[in-house]
């Protein structure tokens, strides 16, 4: 498996058959405090990527940086062959690299369907000038509306597209932000935790979800404790600490490779590896 | 009694009562639909009479008058919106409110009294507007609305503006555009990551509510004189107060809000007045009357925030404070 | 009867010999911003006179008493540090307006032709205005007043009034820094300071030091009262922050208006008489004594905030007040004395003020925006660059007059307020993060 994803060796910044996201020399300091410091990381296209690492790696700020959603003090990054530093974050989302976030950010006020609209690109009528026409836009309101009722359908969501989002329970807020995200059409997703406050009877379609996306050859990057998660659907994993990337390599060698171990054991005494490595203290 | 009902229920139709409603549909547009804390819609109704005084007095007609109103409203848009609309909410809310002020200054200045008149302000810049009235000279209407045909032309006139206000907004807020403000009322950051720019599309409201409360500024002058003193920020507030009377995020909620709002005052003041005159309110003279109406108002702002933050008629779901 | 004047702008006005008096005509009344005694009003409410005497467009006459009589009616009014006077009256009719010629400064006269009593009507509008046209600073028989003291005199009365705000900014930037709260209520604390000044010692003639404290401490139980009747509650009702400040728009309404009603529209004078002479530069005596104490009491609080255990936990809440109650600070005790504190500074600064400018119902509104001005320029929620912003805000509003007529001073400084925020969003001393 690490010879159809890494050129080589598995290592922390080694080079990949097919990148889609090559970062260099990401840095981020909060104060006097390294929050973020990635010498080079490669993201494989196509496959899924987990990011993991004990709590204040670093890995949602690395996030934030990679989508603009916060400015590094230096570094830079290029996605899909574009340079993607100090671009403003709804123009990496055009560019086809689209989030969701650790803390779910259903818009509540708004309907399903709403929401679901929201994410499709390019809409005539979301310019001021057309918008009063509804003639200018109805046509493509009819096709979003589709897009919007087939992914709803397939997230088992179909249901409550008259409701308020605030109506939703924490799992069926992630389920739709996620199919939020794919209202967009990505080339790249990027999960910020999408397991987190997830009610376990969802967790199974969650996780069948995202292998779908997969399937339908959309690069995904996620952020996720759960190591069973991890294990289950990931087909390669960066490790980071203290803003690092201190391993990588496909799920069941990351496992055991000792510098994660230490990561979690020295940070995080808590963490479920997964693999029985659990702290004895 | 009769009377003070009379003069009650005339404020129903009010030029006045059609101007507040226009700039709370303003308003409606900045905070009840996109969030935005706008605390200088007075500004916008200052540059709107300003701007129409000035250029009918220069000689202008009345449409080009109206254009250089509306495009000193987007400059206002800018000067405020540029600095601010990328920061938290809060500085939004300072920045407007001191433009509002400095606005207010600055034509009141005895500097430009050639320009803006100084403190004594602008007069005589309607006559272009009233001799286009069609209605030929006569006493119009009944009972508490009995007007001239100067009153009945500038009541149409505002009152059709107002509803066209209406109609447009409303025709906004259903459009996908309306979807994306109301998305960055919700969460802005969520809109962003699904590829918008809420910067944009936040002046894009700012200038549209904006230049409501410019068209409200010109209403509000036309049956006046334009006098500096009238664009403080107790004109702000009293339209706040409006907007969270009939609901921030509705549309029929400032209309609404602006004719019950004016109503009770006038309904107040009268009694007040008619309780002093004959004796029965022994604590207050008349000359106190009108900082009891403030107090009202200051009193009905804090408990309809309070307790009924949604507006008379707001859904109590569309609840539309976060933060 | 010799006027009191309470600042610089009135001391150089003795040196100039023209006064003017300019007539605004209102449909209703006029709020203003700047310390002047008029009030906020509706178009449909009230009647009043009003008008502002001045020596030449930069040169305002504070402290000129202007009486009126008539349909029943008497009152006077005394003119604010930018000449402006206004007096409310109960009805339409006709009055007598008379300006006390022996409460201007030295030397001004009517001009030509003019007498000091008129008769105005009101009629067809709300508000008129009694023009007393005076001999103009810019006669050639007048001498200028001598330019060298200028600039150090505008330099004393910045920091002078910058000091001033300092201590209420302060309390502003306590109150926002632990709870979110950007208080629009918060002028109305300087103005019962001043006001209350004025009762204890002009109208009860209790001795200066004991008023200004029994004031101080009035504030303070007002803060302290203030939180736990509406702030406390509606935390506790889990209200957002924008609520809150609305609800403190109300708020304020309804304390100014509280006031205006118990004190009346005019401007009470409370400056005292003796002057020093500082580098040349004549200071009343009064506010140098004033701003030595604040500095003093705003070194005393540096001290608490960083000295003190109950300082460092309020440093914490402004922080992150999650993190701090996690680290098993009571947050609420905190925010508690934190409104004790601010109080107490504002009130202080509410006498101070009223002693600096005299006080009116709307002194502390008038100023507010200087305040939020200042606490925005120094980085919202830190309490020593509220200070710094505060010093900022002072000087550039007293230095800005060698340049720009003084009726627009405070603009100047709004308009500074924008520009920081332009280029330097998070503050002169604020770090960053904070603009998230």
């Amino acid at each position: 498996m690490a010879n159809e994803i890494a050129k080589g060796k598995a290592e922390p910044g080694c080079a990949k058959v097919d990148p889609i996201l090559v970062a260099d020399n990401v840095l981020r300091q909060f104060g006097g405090l390294t929050a973020v410091d990635v010498k080079h990381v490669e993201i494989p296209r196509g496959q899924i990527t987990a990011l993991i690492g004990p709590n204040g790696a670093g890995k949602t700020t690395f996030f934030n940086l990679l989508t603009g959603f916060d400015k590094p003090n230096s570094g830079t990054w290029v996605f899909n062959g574009k340079q993607l530093a100090g671009v403003p974050s709804y123009k990496v989302a055009r560019l086809g690299m689209v989030r969701t976030f650790q803390l779910t950010k259903a818009l509540s006020l708004l309907t399903v369907m709403e929401n679901m609209r929201l994410g499709s690109q390019n809409q005539k009528g979301e310019n001021p000038l057309a918008a009063m026409f509804r003639s200018v836009w109805r046509k493509q309101e009819q096709l979003v509306t589709e897009t919007a009722n087939e992914l709803l359908t397939r997230f088992k969501l179909d249901a409550k597209k008259d409701d308020f989002a605030a109506s939703l329970s924490g799992g069926q807020r992630k389920l739709l932000e996620m199919a939020r995200a794919l209202m967009t059409k990505p080339t790249m997703i990027m999960l910020d935790e999408p397991m987190a406050g997830v009610n376990p009877a969802l967790t199974q379609s969650l996780l069948d979800h995202i292998k779908d996306l997969k399937k339908e050859g959309m690069t995904v990057l996620f952020v996720e404790h759960d190591m069973h998660m991890v294990r289950h659907i990931s087909d390669w994993v960066i490790v980071m600490a203290e803003g690092k990337i201190v391993a990588e390599g496909p799920p069941k060698e990351v496992m055991k490779n000792p510098a994660v171990i230490d990561a979690y054991l020295g940070a995080h005494h808590d963490s479920d590896l997964g693999a029985k490595k659990k702290a004895g203290k | 009694m009769e009377q003070i009902l009379a003069n009650a229920l005339g404020e129903l139709l009010t030029p006045m009562t059609a101007a507040y409603a226009l700039a709370a549909i303003g308003l409606a547009m900045h905070f009840g639909f996109t969030g935005l804390l706008n605390f200088g819609q007075a500004a916008y109704m200052l540059v709107g009479a300003y701007a129409f005084a000035m250029s009918t007095l220069a000689g202008l007609g009345l449409v080009p008058a109206i254009l250089i109103s509306f495009a000193a409203s987007i400059v206002l848009s800018f000067v405020l919106g540029i600095p601010t609309l990328r920061l938290r909410s809060d500085y939004l809310a300072i920045v407007t409110i001191a433009a509002a002020e400095i606005l207010r200054f600055i034509v009141s200045t005895t500097g430009l009294n050639d320009v803006t008149g100084g403190p004594q302000g602008l007069s005589g810049f309607a006559r272009d507007f009233y001799s286009i009235n069609p209605f030929p000279a006569g006493e119009y209407g009944f009972w508490a609305w009995t007007m001239d045909e100067k009153g009945l032309w500038v009541r149409v006139v505002a009152w059709s503006l107002v509803i066209i206000a209406a109609l447009f907004v409303s025709k906004m807020i259903r459009s996908p555009w309306g979807r994306v403000i109301k998305g960055i009322r919700e969460d802005e950051d969520a809109v962003r990551s699904l590829g918008k720019n809420v910067y944009s599309y936040k002046m894009q409201s700012l200038i549209i509510g904006g230049m409501l409360g410019t068209l409200a500024g010109i209403v509000f002058v036309l049956p006046r004189a334009v006098q500096p003193g009238n664009f403080g920020t107790g004109l702000t507030f009293f339209i706040w107060t409006i907007l969270l009377l009939g609901g921030a995020a509705t549309v029929l909620g400032p209309i609404i809000g602006s004719m019950i709002f004016w109503v009770l005052l006038s309904l107040t003041d009268g009694l007040l007045s008619a309780g002093v005159d004959s004796g029965v309110i022994t604590f207050i003279t008349q000359n106190q009357i009108g900082g009891i109406r403030f107090m009202l108002v200051g009193i009905g702002l804090m408990l309809l925030v309070i307790f009924r933050p949604q507006g008379i008629f707001g859904n109590k779901k569309e609840l539309y404070f976060n933060g | 009867m010799k006027p009191r004047r309470s600042n610089l702008l009135g001391r150089f006005t003795k040196w100039v010999g023209a006064l003017s008096l300019v007539l605004v005509t209102t449909l209703g009344g006029s709020t203003a911003l700047a310390i002047a005694p008029n009030p906020t009003q509706d178009i449909t409410s009230q009647y009043a006179i009003q008008g502002t005497i001045r020596q030449g467009a930069a040169n305002p006459v504070e402290g000129a008493v202007i009486n009126v009589v008539g349909e029943g009616f008497e009152g006077s009014a005394t003119t604010n540090a930018r000449g402006k006077w206004e007096i409310n009256v109960p009805n339409k009719g006709s009055y007598t307006v008379t300006l006390d010629l022996a409460t201007l400064p030295e030397g001004a006269k009517l001009k030509p032709g003019f007498e000091n009593v008129r008769t105005v009507e009101i009629d067809k509008v709300n508000t008129v205005v009694a023009i007393f046209p005076l001999v103009e600073i810019d006669d050639p028989n007048v001498t200028p007043p001598p330019t060298t003291n200028v600039v150090l005199s505008r330099i004393f009365a910045g920091l002078n009034f910058g000091i001033l705000l300092a201590m209420a900014a302060i309390g502003l930037s306590l109150i926002y820094g632990t709870t979110g709260l950007s208080n629009f209520a918060h002028g109305e604390m300087v103005t019962i300071g001043a006001l209350t000044m004025f009762t204890f010692n002009r109208v009860m003639g209790l001795d200066i030091i004991l008023s200004a404290l029994l004031a101080t401490a009035i504030v303070t139980a007002f803060g302290y009262t203030q939180d736990a009747v509406l702030w406390r509650p509606l935390r506790k009702k889990r209200i957002g922050i924008t609520q809150m400040m609305i609800v403190s728009i109300g708020l304020s309404i309804v304390i100014r208006y509280f006031l205006q009603l118990v004190y009346g529209g005019d401007t009470k004078v409370l400056s005292q008489g003796t002057t020093w002479n500082i580098f040349g530069v004549l200071m009343p005596a009064i506010n140098v004594i004033c701003a030595g104490i604040s500095i003093i009491a705003l070194l005393g609080f540096a001290w608490f905030l960083t000295r003190t255990r109950i300082g460092k936990a309020t440093r914490a809440v402004s922080d992150n007040a999650a993190l701090a109650a996690s680290t098993g600070i009571d947050v609420e005790r905190i925010v508690r004395i934190v409104w004790v504190v601010a109080a107490a500074l504002t009130g202080l600064s509410g006498v101070f003020i009223g002693l600096y400018f005299q006080a009116a119902w709307d002194t502390g509104f008038s100023i507010l925006l200087l305040l939020f001005a200042a606490v925005t320029l120094g980085g919202l929620g830190t309490a020593f660059g509220a200070a710094v912003g505060a010093l900022i805000v002072g000087m550039f509003v007293e230095l800005s007059t060698l340049v720009i007529p003084p009726d627009l001073k405070f603009a100047g400084a709004l308009i500074v307020l924008i520009l920081v925020l332009l280029f330097r969003p998070q503050g002169v001393l604020g770090r960053k993060q904070r603009i998230g």
